[in-house]
């Protein structure tokens, strides 16, 4: 399986510094104290992320309102429905998920529709670490397998169990990991903590790909996830990711565009592409659309593919698949012709 | 043989539902000419307490939605009795023994004392609020915000003109009201409640309780979750005391008795002001 | 690009255009007396619409003598009560068939749909419903305890926002107790032909709204008209100032709302997607045909090259096309008359030196269409830094302290607008207190609503619309003596 996200650019390197803080980004190990590499300094952190330019609220919602009134239609729609198919993370994060519901939610993952084989498969199946080996045997190479990690959803446990976490997940046989972040250090400023965690998380992967949800739904302010995102994509995660899906708000068009403007301006100043993971209360067809279009005019086409986007969602699949059967049929379709996961 | 018709079931009004008194209780009401009307519900401290749960709950919302949405619900609401006039003459016909004519000018006031207050929505802020020219470098400026929720007894007599003359101002301005209408000329307060729930007026935001304000209004007076109160139709100077003595518990804002104002007449700003704060806000202004 | 959009065109059919329009008289069409009419083409395709009368004098006449006896025998006898309860019934009319209106109004505009979905038709219906409110209110305005009216109010009208100009006149024009004679613009003719018709469903008397059509000379018999007590006028600096020169040494009281130059000043701490955003939205929202447009781009020197990349970024994903395609951006130019004013202006930057750039953009083959193009090294001295384009053109200078961004915003003979980003609140506050401009934008631009009033200093024009404030024009607000 081809690894996914922190992709370089092939276009031109980042543009011409003329800040400190540009400096700073530049140049990553800068950050850290002189005398030992791995210790993060944290004033340095804080003047980092506390130096990026704030968001008008107001602004950041009228943008992403705007957005959401393009109508896409016809052949458009067709891609879109599929392209949205083609990067669901099929999610499943219950306390009572058994191998049984797993079994079931990897055979709709590979052949979402049974009665259309043109249907694409979808991204990944996401569940909790000690389900994975069931979903590697169930998918073999045909997706990728995500595991939530980390004391999913919370994040509230030692470094100890954080990273034993990982690694077992990998070990099952996990090619990417959905990591939360520690909302408490960051909400009490010490990125610094946030930030190293995130790197050991990375190491504890090994070939895995890493997303870091940042859980926007606590962090409350755009500000803050402005913040979040510049330490995760600096700290190494090759996605960053909106939401747990068990907090509410989930993840929201405004929060999604703030994130994906990120992304883009990462690109820009160091030329390494990050991916944006949308998770959580998104519903339907016309929802996962808007997140589409949203990818198209704030990045682009280079992120309109599973390795740069994903919707993290269960029910999200069948809306998909009873819009592509009106697309393809021409009437109204229903729940008795999608199948239970 | 002339039809038998279908007779109504009167409840009361509490978050948008129309539930039945807790306490099973009702009470008769009758016609000017001492004819039975109907059973109405006999509202408990029970209810008053669902009431305020209700109007809290409806306040966050109701007092966030812009000025021009709010003007609209009321707006929308007047549109809806409009639809009802005649039901609404005839009620009030047969509640206060008037004849149907004068019983239309009072329907008709009411239907325009609604439009009068959704067209104030958008605006007693540009009246009650200001810009204060302090003496610095600030920009410094007042707005009327509204109270929360307020409990209120609507007039005696005059039983739907005087009930919309107390419930527009308060729900106008933000604020959720519990009002009790009169205990003796309740029905058409029925009929009220009915066109609300049809009129985009989100649920809680106005709650009805028929009954005896004299056993139900001392438990708002005293409920710490009940921010003002509107005495307007306690007719009781005692009562009306004793009331304004348990406000002063949570120091609440009442606005007091007057049971035989003039409800014809156009009103002025005193029942919007009496339940806004004024909230000022400072701002340096420099480079 | 794989995701491409298809089109998506909004239906022509909820709307019924008439072969041909007489004038709105005395509550009801009639024939010009010229028997003149004149076409009213879609500015994207070329194509005729229909055809409307040329009112001549004894037609403007007719509509005076029309509104003046609906003021004396009906409306100013009016109660507010009444006149609120008409007023409330056109905003709900209005807002019943915004559809139907908004299609109109791209039509024979060339808006983008979502705008005039989005943006014109709820500010029209929310003019009527605020002003509505204020028919019965009038004493608690602060105009003293029983206002009066003015009686015939002479409007004229540009095209930019056909009916929305429409409702800023009418609505408190009426709210206030007079009657109206409206000329719409020659190019825009049919949404308030359009108006006419919800007059009537809302039974609205006849003569307190006349809906006459026509262009430059209409519009002149008009505010000259010797029985018109109030004139209000917007519209282009020009023409408003041989306004202002025609009512001279007359009793008729007067509003101007013109032209504008608009400094949209960014500051290096400016939350900058969102300041991005707005100037994109201050200039190109509209095609630029927005008298307080932000057509002078103020950057901080520190920050220009920045602002300027992510705002050529920006600019690629703006889509120019068919007005009714609801993913439209820039729609289509109002004519081929202000099209060539654009063309003459942006050759002029280029002879000036300033640097001209637009993201590439194909054009329709039918219509009139210009690309959003913006002009770097722009100084205060350039013509496309002090005359208005009246289109989707940009004029980028550069300041280096809130001073000089100040002085170069003040250093116009226009005053309409301006627009400041800063995510420091109180440089914002010192920043709007320094401004010459009639409406401040801070974080924000092009935002509108009945509430809050509109107008400029300066050259700009005088009198406010909407808010307390713009109840005054069309009061009877003077001293007795």
């Amino acid at each position: 399986m081809t690894p996914v996200g922190r992709g370089t650019t092939s276009q031109a390197p980042a543009r011409p510094h003329t800040t400190d803080r540009d400096t700073l980004i530049a140049d990553q190990t800068s950050i850290t104290n002189q005398e030992s590499d791995a210790a993060v300094d944290n004033s340095k952190l804080t003047s980092l992320l506390h130096g990026l330019p704030g968001v008008d609220q107001v602004g950041l919602e009228g943008r992403a309102a705007t957005l959401a009134t393009r109508s896409i239609k016809k052949d458009s729609k067709i891609w879109a429905i599929d392209t949205a198919i083609s990067m669901v993370d099929l999610t499943t994060l219950e306390g009572m998920d058994t191998d049984g519901k797993v079994r079931s939610l990897c055979a709709k993952a590979l052949h979402p529709d049974p009665t259309d084989p043109t249907c694409p498969a979808v991204a990944a199946v996401c569940v909790y670490g000690d389900l994975v080996a069931t979903t590697r045997a169930c998918v073999a190479d045909r997706i990728h397998v995500a595991a939530v990690a980390t004391a999913f959803p919370s994040g509230r446990a030692s470094m100890e169990v954080k990273l034993m976490d990982t690694k077992q997940a990998v070990a099952d046989g996990a090619d990417e990991i959905d990591m939360v972040i520690d909302r408490g250090a960051f909400l009490a400023g010490n990125y610094a903590k946030v930030f190293e965690e995130i790197v050991a998380v990375k190491e504890a992967c090994g070939d895995a790909h890493l997303k870091v949800i940042l859980e926007t739904g606590e962090l409350k302010t755009y500000d803050n996830v402005r913040r979040a995102s510049w330490l995760a994509m600096h700290a190494g995660a090759d996605f960053i990711k909106t939401s747990t899906g068990k907090v509410s708000p989930a993840a929201t068009l405004p929060v999604t565009l703030l994130m994906l403007e990120a992304v883009r301006d990462f690109a820009d100043q160091t030329g390494t592409r990050i991916g944006v993971k949308a998770a959580g209360g998104i519903k339907t067809s016309k929802d996962a659309i808007r997140y589409l279009v949203m990818v198209n005019e704030t990045v682009g086409e280079g992120w309109l593919n599973p390795d740069m986007f994903r919707f993290g969602a269960s029910s999200l699949l069948n809306d998909l698949l009873m819009q592509r059967q009106r697309m393809r049929d021409g009437h109204y379709s229903g729940p008795d012709y999608v199948t239970i996961d | 043989m002339s039809r038998v018709d279908v007779r109504k079931t009167h409840k009361l009004f509490i978050g948008g539902a129309f539930p039945r008194s807790e306490s099973g209780r009702t009470y008769e009401v009758t016609d000017s000419k001492e004819q039975f009307l109907a059973n109405m519900a006999l509202a408990s401290r029970k209810d008053a307490r669902d009431a305020v749960l209700a109007a809290r709950s409806a306040v966050a919302k109701w007092s966030a939605a812009t000025a021009y949405n709010r003007g609209q619900v009321l707006y929308r609401i007047a549109e809806v009795m409009e639809g009802r006039r005649e039901q609404f003459i005839s009620e009030v016909s047969d509640s206060e023994g008037v004849s149907s004519r004068k019983a239309g000018a009072h329907v008709d006031a009411a239907i325009d004392r609604w439009v009068w207050y959704a067209g104030w929505a958008d605006k007693y802020a540009q009246v009650i609020g200001n810009t204060n020219p302090v003496a610095g470098p600030f920009f410094n400026f007042s707005v009327p915000e509204p109270t929360g929720v307020v409990a209120a007894v609507a007039p005696q007599d005059a039983s739907i003109l005087g009930l919309v003359s107390v419930v527009a101002p308060i729900i106008v301005t933000g604020n959720a009201v519990i009002v009790m209408p009169s205990s003796s000329r309740p029905i058409p307060a029925i009929t009220l409640a009915e066109c609300l729930a049809t009129s985009d007026v989100p649920a809680g935001v106005v709650n009805i309780l028929t009954g005896a304000p004299a056993e139900v209004m001392p438990w708002l007076a005293e409920h710490a979750d009940v921010n003002a109160l509107d005495l307007t139709g306690i007719v009781d100077e005692g009562v009306a005391t004793d009331l304004q003595r348990s406000a002063a518990g949570t120091v609440k804002r009442v606005r007091g008795a007057a049971p035989h104002a003039n409800w014809q007449a156009t009103p002025s700003l005193s029942r919007m002001r009496a339940f806004v704060e004024v909230k000022t806000v400072w701002h340096p202004m420099g480079v | 690009m794989p995701f491409d959009y298809a089109p998506a065109p909004e239906s022509r059919s909820i709307v019924d255009i008439e072969s041909n329009y007489g004038l709105f008289i005395g509550g009801s069409f009639t024939e010009p007396t010229s028997g003149e009419f004149f076409k009213t083409i879609n500015p994207a395709t070329e194509e005729v619409l229909s055809e409307v009368a040329e009112a001549g004098q004894a037609d403007v006449d007719a509509a005076v003598a029309a509104a003046r006896r609906a003021y004396d025998k009906t409306w100013s006898k009016m109660s507010g009560k009444d006149r609120a309860k008409y007023i409330f019934r056109i905003a709900r009319l209005i807002q019943e068939r915004s559809r139907e209106l908004a299609v109109l109004e791209t039509l024979d505009n060339g808006k983008p749909i979502r705008e005039s979905r989005d943006v014109d038709l709820p500010l029209v219906a929310a003019h009527f419903f605020y002003h509505a409110g204020w028919a019965d209110k009038l004493e608690f305005a602060g105009y003293g305890p029983d206002p009066k009216s003015l009686g015939v109010a002479a409007q004229v009208i540009p095209w930019n926002f056909p009916l929305l100009m429409l409702a800023w006149k009418v609505a408190p024009a009426l709210a206030c107790g007079n009657t109206v004679v409206l000329k719409p613009a020659e190019t825009t003719p049919l949404t308030a032909l359009a108006f006419a018709d919800i007059c009537q469903q809302a039974g609205l008397p006849p003569g307190v709204v006349n809906i006459i059509t026509g262009a430059g000379e209409t519009g002149r018999m008009l505010v000259e008209h010797p029985d018109v007590d109030k004139v209000a006028f917007t519209g282009s600096t020009e023409v408003g100032k041989a306004i202002q020169r025609a009512v001279a040494g007359t009793k008729k009281k007067l509003t101007l709302e013109l032209g504008g130059k608009a400094a949209n000043i960014v500051f290096d701490d400016a939350p900058i997607d969102q300041a991005i955003e707005g100037i994109v939205n201050g200039i190109y929202f509209n095609q630029g045909h927005v008298c307080c447009a932000g057509s002078r781009l103020l950057l901080q020197e520190s920050i220009a090259d920045e602002a300027l990349a992510s705002l050529k970024r920006r600019l690629t994903t703006l889509r120019l096309g068919d007005p009714l395609d609801k993913n439209t951006d820039i729609g289509a130019i109002n004519s081929s008359m202000q099209l060539s004013k654009i063309e003459e202006l942006t050759a002029a930057g280029e002879a000036e030196g300033a640097e001209r750039w637009s993201p590439t953009c194909p054009i329709p083959d039918k219509g009139f269409w210009f690309p959003p193009t913006l002009f770097t090294n722009v100084t205060q001295a350039h013509r496309i830094a002090r005359e208005e384009i009246f289109g989707p053109v940009l004029s980028v200078l550069t300041f280096r302290t809130p001073e000089e961004a100040v002085a170069k915003a003040n250093n116009t003979p226009f005053g309409l607008s301006a627009g400041i980003w800063t995510e420091k609140g109180s440089r914002t506050l010192w920043m709007a207190n320094q401004m010459r401009a009639g409406i401040v934008w801070a974080n924000t631009f092009n935002r509108f609503d009945p509430a809050s009033p509109f107008g400029g200093f300066k050259e700009s024009g005088f009198g406010r619309e909407g808010g307390v404030q713009g109840l005054g024009a069309y009061l009877n607000v003077e001293d007795p003596s």
